[in-house]
């Protein structure tokens, strides 16, 4: 990221060194350390799922104790989810919001920094617990009490942190909702706004929202374990059953904050690819702010099974099913935008069409999932491991790496490098496949989740899912390689990048100068 | 292992097709599908589990078909034009709103009917609480002076069956494919008869736990100060393999349950056996009969106490209290008596295990208040006394104590 503040902006020229980096309010630099943290801590997680890959590798426990097996579990959720894919959205919005809506900056950049800057602390807290005597959280990343409460020293840490991550996200959340409404260049009515800035908008306002609950359910926990109350003991008049309900009306929320901007991400690859527009434009918002708001009433859905009033189950498998709908909309959308354009296939679009795929059968096991009376078998399954790993990997996590090989030419100024990163893509699309496919198989066929070992009739997917797993994560040391050697140097990327752009961000050169649109640009 | 992956990769080329083609239910040993379970609601659910899946692969041919011939049809490098004034069509969004929702509406009223049938726990044939433990069932039948089967109240624990749990351990060397149903094994099956309403009624000592056997349908949790209700109606004879299904702590993965549907003269008959008075007078058996659990806990077969005066060799001692402790007792003092710090004390050159044996006999039948020991005084004499007597004789241990039923009676 080359700097060109010029003279008359001595003011805002930045400090070089880990100055710049401690003390960054400017939205690229913020953006780029987001980004690398999230890609650090996929990496730790990663390597957390290695290790519960290989004792599943074979019936029968190899490798670690089921008390440590718990700790993996838990904590390779809560790195993927509040360390890799909720920073890398915001790093990516960081990152583009201001150049897609034509605003100079953040609106509000030293909040941005404090947002960012708790998150290594957040994690370094909670990683700390690993070296614990009795160990990390291992209750699971849902924190159900009483299993919660048994945790030990490693139990102040983990609320703590989840405090401290609820901050940065809140905060960020904010700092994107400000930008969006105030700092629109003249003429970016809100209907222009590219979509990932649309989802976006609808995700921070959704962060807003839920991650308040979160907070709310562990500071009761925390008083429930250390200060006497009863919230969630049935002994005192509490119920534990209050926690899942508080907990799921931010979780449910969250499980779309994680998807929405990758949706987002979506629709600005594949008109580019198409060289076609967006078919269905405000369609697409409409059903992004309907999926929104039923994000907040289904809650229930992921707690069918602990004995709810009838008229709650069938409220909730209903209005569950009705989420379909609005998400169907934008799979035919992304369909008709493909249909009659005249596609190229490079690493961000192939992403991209995985994506469509991968998600939708995500989907599709989300769709059965709703079906109370089948969830009742399917509920803390292998199935429901195979249906939120296709959501989140090749759904999430797909969106962001298209993203990233969408956006890092504008970053770095140059192109990366096209062959390797295809095979980063086919190697990632074809052992995604084979690490969660057989999920289905095996949790159809009743074995439970978070377990470190099982029964011997399902040996032989488990053995196909770990190999999968093993590949695909090695695989992903190659894009680490391609982001790596494209900020280096490669092929010098062009204003606009790809043939198809279309928008503001593809009007300013790669690399982006560290400042732009200082004066608001003519919206076309 | 040859053999493994060539089924593996058999199955990883061939499953997803049988699968697809709906034929895998000819592939039973696959375990590839949802079981269709051997209850009406089981069938229930199967079915609608195959209807939204079926639905869902039609959704999927149509919408993954356009796509992928649109991948194909309009590639630059096959000449298409863009259609750029291709942005919107309000009938084709109507139509993808509407026929979803139809769909929807038509899988909801079925899946609803079930939904009202599984909730509706009344007019059971035989009732039986569940009760959850970190980490392993409790089953007590409700009995009642008019019921046909059970009479009074009788009950026992059920956990890992041994040979499991030994397997298990981390690098235990066995190899658990030699295992019977490994890891789906118990020592004390619960048993109820074919063809009659079974209520369970569900509520847990501790943490959440969930109990689920797939072949008799869905699932529930365990939630500690409440009780939960389900039922199954169980029409084929047989033995029904499940285990807990919600995260419940370390040994979450090794708390399996067992269910044998039996003829209801087999049902009656092991009801006699168990302690449920068949027939009889009124009920007037503690919750817990001592005899059940002892046999319960050793694996032995079902019977009512062994007498107190019995003398038992050091070794038969050490043999009994050896599976009985790994019953009992590994869970969190684990195998090799080294415990878990900081949670669980070790026992290996422990204070009380190797000190005063009424301690050790008082902590054993009385538990320690406030903390995760809890009394053990419904094993039976024989076993705490194998028990008290392994652990100050083994790993290291050597007080050389003896302790005989008789001593165990006197402490308590
Ligand atoms: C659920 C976990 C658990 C199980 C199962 C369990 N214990 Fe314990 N045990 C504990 C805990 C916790 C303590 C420490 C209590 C305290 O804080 O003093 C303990 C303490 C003890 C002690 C005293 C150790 C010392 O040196 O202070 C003995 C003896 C003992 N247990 C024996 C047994 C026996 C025998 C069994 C099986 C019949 C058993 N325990 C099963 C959790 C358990
Ligand atoms: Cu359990």
């Amino acid at each position: 990221m080359s700097h060109t503040a010029d003279a008359h902006h001595d003011h805002h020229a930045a400090p070089s060194g880990f100055k710049r980096w401690l003390f960054a309010t400017n939205h690229k630099d913020i953006g780029t350390m987001y980004l690398v943290f999230a890609l650090v801590m996929f990496f730790v997680g990663g390597t957390m799922a290695m290790i519960i890959r290989a004792e599943l590798f074979q019936p029968g426990l190899q490798f670690v104790d089921p008390g440590f097996f718990n700790q993996m579990t838990t904590m390779h959720a809560l790195m993927m989810i509040f360390g890799g894919v909720m920073p890398a959205f915001v790093g990516l919005a960081n990152w583009m919001v201001p150049l897609m809506v034509g605003a100079p900056d953040m609106a509000l950049p030293r909040m941005n920094n404090w947002s960012f800057w708790l998150l290594p602390v957040a994690f370094s807290l909670l990683l700390s617990t690993l070296f614990f005597a009795g160990g990390a959280p291992a209750g699971g990343w849902t924190m159900y009490p009483p299993l919660v409460l048994q945790t030990g020293n490693a139990f102040p840490f983990l609320i703590f942190s989840v405090h401290l991550m609820g901050m940065s996200s809140i905060m960020g959340a904010i700092n994107i909702v400000v930008t969006i409404m105030n700092m629109r260049a003249p003429g970016m009515g809100l209907l222009k706004m590219p979509l990932f800035v649309w989802t976006w908008l609808i995700t921070a306002y959704l962060l807003i929202l839920a991650m308040p609950v979160l907070a709310g359910a562990v500071t009761m926990l925390l008083t429930d374990e250390y200060f006497g109350t009863s919230f969630f003991n049935a002994g005192g008049g509490g119920d534990p059953l209050m926690f899942q309900h508080v907990f799921w009306f931010f979780g449910h929320p969250e499980v779309y904050i994680m998807i929405l901007p990758a949706f987002g991400i979506v629709s600005q690859i594949i008109p580019t690819f198409a060289r076609k527009p967006l078919f269905g434009y405000e369609s697409m918002v409409y059903a992004t702010a309907s999926i929104a708001f039923l994000s907040f009433i289904v809650w229930a859905h992921h707690m069918f099974t602990v004995g709810m009033p009838l008229s709650g189950q069938l409220f909730f498998m209903f209005s569950t099913m009705l989420i379909a709908v609005p998400t169907g909309v934008k799979v035919f959308n992304w369909m008709a935008t493909m249909w009659r354009g005249s596609m190229t296939f490079e690493t961000p679009m192939l992403f991209a069409v995985a994506f469509v795929f991968l998600f939708s059968i995500g989907g599709f096991s989300g769709l059965m999932l709703g079906i109370t009376p089948a969830d009742f078998q399917y509920h803390d399954t292998y199935f429901v491991v195979a249906h939120f790993h296709y959501v989140l990997v090749p759904g999430a996590i797909f969106g962001i790496m298209g993203g990233v090989y969408f956006w890092m030419p504008k970053w770095t100024g140059h192109m990366y490098n096209e062959k390797l990163a295809k095979i980063h893509f086919w190697l990632s699309a074809i052992f995604v496949n084979v690490t969660f496919f057989p999920q289905h198989f095996v949790g159809l066929a009743g074995m439970p989740r978070r377990i470190p070992d099982y029964a011997t009739q399902f040996a032989d997917f488990n053995m196909v899912s770990s190999i999968g797993a093993f590949v695909f994560g090695v695989s992903q040391l190659l894009f680490v390689y391609i982001i790596w050697s494209c900020v280096r140097g490669g092929e010098k990327a062009t204003t606009a990048v790809w043939e198809g752009s279309h928008g503001l961000e593809w009007t300013v050169p790669s690399p982006a100068p560290h400042h732009t649109f200082e004066v608001a640009p003519e919206v076309p | 292992m040859r053999e493994r992956f060539r089924r593996i990769f058999q199955g990883a080329v061939y499953g997803p097709l049988f699968f697809l083609l709906g034929v895998s239910t000819a592939y039973a040993d696959w375990e590839l599908n949802m079981t269709r379970g051997v209850t009406p609601i089981s069938h229930d659910t199967f079915d609608l589990h195959m209807i939204i899946f079926w639905v869902c692969v039609a959704i999927a041919v149509v919408v993954f078909g356009v796509i992928i011939y649109s991948l194909y049809a309009f590639r630059l490098s096959r000449g298409a034009q863009p259609d750029i004034a291709m942005v919107h069509s309000t009938k084709a969004e109507i139509i993808w709103t509407l026929i979803p929702i139809g769909i929807l509406v038509a899988m909801a009223i079925p899946a609803a009917e079930t939904l009202i049938k599984i909730e509706d726990t009344r007019a059971p044939d035989v009732t039986i609480k569940v009760t959850s433990y970190q980490w392993k069932w409790h089953y007590e039948y409700l009995g009642d002076a008019n019921d046909p089967f059970v009479k009074s109240n009788f009950g026992f624990f059920s956990n890992i069956s041994p040979e499991s749990n030994r397997a298990r351990q981390l690098g235990s060397g066995i190899d658990v494919f030699q295992v019977d149903n490994y890891l789906r094994d118990v020592d004390k099956s619960v048993v109820v008869p074919v063809n009659r309403k079974v209520r369970l009624l569900l509520t847990s000592n501790d943490v959440l736990h969930a109990w689920w056997v797939p072949e008799l349908g869905g699932k529930r949790d365990t939630i500690p100060g409440f009780v939960n209700e389900m039922w199954f109606l169980a029409e084929e004879i047989g033995v029904y393999r499940g285990q807990c299904a919600e995260l419940c702590g370390r040994d979450h993965g090794f708390m399996p349950i067992v269910v044998e549907v039996q003829s209801e003269a087999d049902f009656a008959k092991w009801v006699g056996e168990n302690g449920g008075a068949v027939g009889g007078g009124p009920a007037e058996t503690p919750d817990v009969v001592e005899g059940t659990v002892a046999a319960a806990a050793t694996g032995g077969g079902a019977g009512s106490a062994e007498p107190v005066d019995m003398e038992l060799s050091f070794d038969d001692l050490m043999a009994r209290g050896e599976t009985a402790y790994l019953t009992n007792c590994s869970a969190c003092h684990q195998l090799n008596g080294q415990g878990l710090a900081p949670a669980f004390p070790a026992l290996a050159g422990g204070v009380i295990t190797t000190g005063a044996l009424d301690a050790h006999l008082d902590q054993v039948l009385n538990g320690k208040a406030g903390t995760a020991m809890a009394p053990f005084s419904y094993l039976s004499n024989t076993d705490i006394a194998a028990i008290v007597t392994y652990e100050r004789n083994a790993w290291g241990n050597s007080t050389g104590d003896i302790i005989q039923p008789s001593d165990v009676q006197a402490a308590r």
